[in-house]
C-alpha cells in the first residue's frame, strides 16, 4: 500500500491555475525527490499536501486520510492530517522565541498530550541523533542555517508523522552539510518514514539516491 | 430683583426704585462704555482678567450677547477704569492661572472671587477687600440635623472647590476630626454630586451656597461660622503705585454708595458689607476677629514639607491609578485586537467602530460622560469611573498596538505551527501572542509612561492625584517652581522604574528565554 497519493491534483492562486493534474506516489519508507525550476510549483504542492493551502481538484489520500476539493478541510480532518504529515520548511520557520529544545518538545506536550518530562527527553534524543545536542539551549537565531535546518527537522520528527515533506532541505547548506543530510534521510527513510523532497540540487538527489519527479510548470512531467 | 432682596429690610422698596435707576444706568454706562472703547481707540485700557467659567454673579457671558462679559465683579472693573480715566477690557484666564497671568503682566488687575491670602500679599499687591464672604456648609435636608459643622462629619466626604479658603479649612479639619475632602474643578457640580449622595456636605462661600441652595431644593445651607473670608483684586508686585490708587477709588465707591449698589444689584449686599466698609472707610484693617489665614505665611519648602504626605498620597494614587487602567486596558485591547484579527466581518466592523470612536474623542469629555454624564443611571464612585476612563481610552490604544503585532508575526511562523497539528488556539496562546508581545512591549512602556501622566486628567471628576494636589500646593503657596519640581521628580520617579524593567525584559529576551 502506497504511503501517499496523489491523483489529479489542481491548485489554484487567485484565478490563475498553478498546478494542474499533478499524480504521483509513494511507499512507506521511500524518498521521493521533486525537482524542478523555481516557480515550477514544488512548493505549492508541498503546501497543499500539507494542508496550508486548499486543493481545488483531484485528491490527496495519505494513510486513512482524504482530502479533495468536495471536502474542504475542516477542524478534525485537519488534526489527523497532521498528525500523518510533517513539514520542514526551506526558511525553518522555528519559533523565534523558544529555545531549540523547546521548540522541539512544544508540540507533543500540547497536540499529542505527551508528558513534559518524556516529551523533553525524547526531543534531546532527536537532536542528538541528528547532531545537534549541544545546542539545546540556543535561540533559533543563534543557530547556523544547518543547526537550524536540523532542530527543524527534529522538530517535526517528534510527532511522529509516516510522511514528511521538506522544502528545499540544502538550500541553507555547504556541500559537506549536504552529504550528511542525505544520510540523515536515508536513515529516516530506513526507519519506515516517508520523504517528499522539493529542491533543484542534482548532487544531493544523487546522494540520498532517491526517486526524481520532475516538475515544469505546475505539471509532474516524469 | 427678587423676592429674597424685597422681604429683607425695610427699606426694600426704596431700593427696589432705587436699584432699577442704578440698573438702567448701567446699562446705559456699558452700553456708552462700548461706544467710547469703538469710538476712542487712543484712550488708554485698563486690562483685567478674570475666569468667565465661574460664571455668576462674579463674570458670566452675557446670555444675550456671548461675546460680552458680565458681572459684579465687571461692574467693578468698570468703577475702577472709570476712576482711572481709562476703559475695561476684560481677558478671560483660567481661575488658578490669574495669579501667575497677573505677575508676567498679561493683564494690569485680576478680579474673579480671588481670595484674600497672606500668601497673595507677599507676592502680590493686592487692593482692599471689596466683599467679605462666609464660608457655607451645606448639606442634604434629610441630613440638616446631623451634619450641622465641620466636627460632625468624621469620615465623609465634603466637596469644595480646590485652591481656597474653603479647601484649607477642610484639609486642616481632615487633620483635626478625619473628614475627606473632595476637590472639583468647578462650583456646580459639587452641589450636584451633593444631592445625588455622592458627597455629604460642601463648603464653598456663601455667595455660591446661596444659589445653588435656591437652584437644588433638596439642599439646605448650615448656619454655624465656620469661616470668613475677602475677594480682592490682584495686582503684579510692581504695580503697587496702581493698586494704591484703586485703592482710593474703591474707598471712596464704598462712601457714596456705588459698591452697595453694585452688590444689591447682584442680589449679594448685607450687613457684613456694611461693616467692612465701615471699618475700611474708618481706616481699620478689613478683619474684625481673629483672622482665618492672619498666620504667617511659611516658606515653600516649610510648605512643601507641610505637603509632603499629601503629595506621596496622590502619588500613590496616581500609580494605583494607572496599574488598575493599564491591566484592564491591556486586558481588554488584547480581546479587541484578537476580535479584529480572527473576528468575522460584522465583528471586526464593530471593534474597528468602537476603537475610532474611543481615538478620536477627548479622554476629558469621556471621562465627564462617565462621571456626571451617566449619573443619572448609575453612579459610579469617583476612582471606579476614572478607572474605566482610563483603562477604555487606553484599551482602544492598546488594541491598535496588538493588532499590528499580531499581524507582524511571520506567516511562516502560523505555518510551522499548523502543520505540527496546533490549533488556532494554540498557535494563538503559545507563539503568536507570545511573538507579539515582544514587539508590542516597546510601544505598551511608552503607553504606560503616557497613561501615568494623562492620569492627571481625572482631577475633574474629583479625584486627587499628584498633579492635582500639586495645583492646590502651589496656589497654597502661590508658586509653581518648588511643587513643580517635587510633582516632577515625583513622576519621574514612578516612570523611570517602569521603563528600567521594560528595557531589562527586553535585553533579557534578545539573550536567553526565560
Amino acid at each position: 500500500m502506497n504511503a501517499i497519493d496523489v491523483a489529479g491534483l489542481h491548485v489554484r492562486r487567485g484565478a490563475r491555475s498553478v498546478v494542474h493534474d499533478a499524480s504521483f506516489s509513494a511507499d512507506r519508507g521511500e524518498i521521493v525527490a521533486m525537482m524542478g525550476a523555481s516557480g515550477s510549483g514544488k512548493t505549492t504542492v508541498l503546501r497543499v499536501i500539507a494542508g496550508l493551502d486548499p486543493i481545488a481538484g483531484g485528491s490527496i489520500a495519505i494513510g486513512d486520510v482524504h482530502v479533495d476539493a468536495s471536502r474542504p478541510l475542516g477542524g478534525e480532518m485537519r488534526r489527523l492530517l497532521h498528525r500523518r504529515v510533517g513539514m520542514v520548511f526551506q526558511f525553518h520557520h522555528l519559533f523565534a522565541h523558544l529555545t531549540a529544545l523547546h521548540n522541539v518538545w512544544l508540540a507533543p506536550v500540547h497536540v499529542l498530550h505527551h508528558a513534559r518530562e518524556a516529551a523533553e527527553t525524547r526531543a534531546r534524543e532527536l537532536l542528538n541523533q541528528l547532531g545537534v545536542g549541544h545546542r539545546v539551549d540556543a535561540l533559533p537565531h543563534e543557530l547556523s542555517g544547518g543547526e537550524a535546518q536540523r532542530v527543524a527537522i527534529a522538530r517535526a520528527l517528534a510527532v511522529g508523522p509516516p510522511v514528511l515533506l521538506m522544502d528545499e532541505p540544502t538550500a541553507s547548506l555547504d556541500p559537506e552539510r549536504r552529504g550528511e543530510l542525505a544520510s540523515t534521510l536515508r536513515q529516516l527513510a530506513g526507519g519506515g518514514t516517508t520523504l517528499i523532497v522539493a529542491t533543484h540540487d542534482q548532487d544531493f538527489v544523487e546522494a540520498c539516491s532517491c526517486r526524481v519527479l520532475r516538475m515544469e510548470a505546475g505539471r509532474v512531467v516524469s | 430683583m427678587n423676592l429674597r432682596t424685597l422681604r429683607t429690610g425695610t427699606r426694600a422698596p426704596v431700593h427696589f426704585v432705587h436699584q432699577r435707576t442704578v440698573r438702567r444706568f448701567s446699562v446705559l454706562a456699558t452700553v456708552l462704555a462700548i461706544l467710547v472703547t469703538r469710538a476712542a481707540a487712543q484712550s488708554p485700557e485698563l486690562r483685567w482678567g478674570g475666569d468667565a467659567e465661574g460664571g455668576a454673579p462674579y463674570v458670566e457671558a452675557d446670555p444675550n450677547d456671548t461675546t460680552r462679559v458680565v458681572g459684579f465683579e465687571v461692574e467693578i472693573a468698570q468703577l475702577l477704569a472709570a476712576g482711572l480715566g481709562r476703559v475695561p477690557r476684560f481677558s478671560q484666564a483660567g481661575f488658578t492661572t490669574l495669579d501667575g497671568s497677573v505677575t508676567r503682566g498679561d493683564f494690569d488687575i485680576a478680579m474673579s472671587g480671588i481670595e484674600d491670602s497672606p500668601a497673595r500679599r507677599s507676592r502680590l499687591a493686592v487692593t482692599l477687600p471689596y466683599y467679605q464672604f462666609r464660608e457655607v456648609l451645606t448639606v442634604r435636608e434629610a441630613d440638616a440635623a446631623r451634619f450641622r459643622s465641620l466636627a460632625d462629619l468624621h469620615g465623609r466626604r465634603v466637596a469644595t472647590l480646590g485652591a481656597t479658603l474653603a479647601y484649607e479649612l477642610l484639609a486642616k479639619a481632615q487633620a483635626d476630626n478625619g473628614l475627606v475632602p473632595i476637590t472639583y474643578e468647578d462650583d456646580v457640580h459639587p452641589y450636584s454630586d451633593l444631592a445625588l449622595g455622592r458627597v455629604d456636605a460642601v463648603l464653598l462661600d456663601d455667595v455660591l451656597a446661596e444659589r445653588r441652595v435656591r437652584q437644588n431644593p433638596g439642599l439646605v445651607n448650615q448656619s454655624s461660622e465656620v469661616g470668613v473670608g475677602y475677594y480682592v483684586g490682584i495686582l503684579a508686585p510692581g504695580n503697587a503705585a496702581l493698586r494704591d490708587r484703586m485703592n482710593e477709588i474703591l474707598l471712596q465707591a464704598m462712601r457714596d454708595g456705588r459698591l452697595e449698589a453694585i452688590f444689591r444689584r447682584w442680589n449679594m449686599w448685607n450687613d457684613d458689607q456694611q461693616r467692612l466698609y465701615a471699618r475700611l472707610t474708618g481706616g481699620q484693617p478689613a478683619a474684625d476677629e481673629r483672622s482665618e489665614s492672619s498666620a504667617a505665611s511659611p516658606g515653600p519648602w516649610e510648605s512643601v514639607r507641610r505637603y509632603l504626605p499629601a503629595l506621596l498620597r496622590a502619588a500613590l494614587i496616581t500609580l494605583g491609578l494607572s496599574c488598575l487602567a493599564m491591566a484592564l486596558a491591556i486586558a481588554l485591547g488584547a480581546v479587541i485586537a484578537s476580535g479584529r484579527v480572527y473576528g468575522r466581518g460584522p465583528v471586526r466592523m464593530v471593534l474597528t467602530a468602537w476603537v475610532e470612536i474611543v481615538r478620536g474623542t477627548p479622554l476629558l469629555l469621556q471621562l465627564f460622560v462617565i462621571y456626571y454624564g451617566l449619573a443619572t443611571v448609575v453612579q459610579l464612585p469617583a476612582f471606579l469611573a476614572a478607572f474605566i476612563g482610563l483603562g477604555l481610552n487606553y484599551a482602544a490604544y492598546e488594541s491598535e498596538i496588538y493588532r499590528g503585532a499580531l499581524e507582524a508575526v511571520p506567516s511562516g511562523q502560523l505555518d510551522a505551527a499548523r502543520t505540527l497539528g496546533f490549533s488556532e488556539r494554540q498557535t494563538l496562546l503559545l507563539i503568536r501572542a507570545p511573538q507579539a508581545f515582544r514587539l508590542a512591549l516597546p510601544p505598551m512602556t511608552n503607553d504606560f509612561v503616557a497613561l501615568l501622566k494623562d492620569s492627571s486628567l481625572v482631577s475633574v471628576i474629583t479625584v486627587v492625584e499628584l498633579t492635582k494636589q500639586t495645583s492646590i500646593l502651589a496656589a497654597n503657596i502661590g508658586s509653581w517652581v518648588v511643587p513643580g519640581a517635587v510633582c516632577a521628580a515625583l513622576y519621574l520617579m514612578l516612570s523611570l522604574p517602569i521603563a528600567h524593567a521594560a528595557r531589562r525584559l527586553e535585553q533579557g529576551w534578545s539573550k536567553k528565554p526565560a
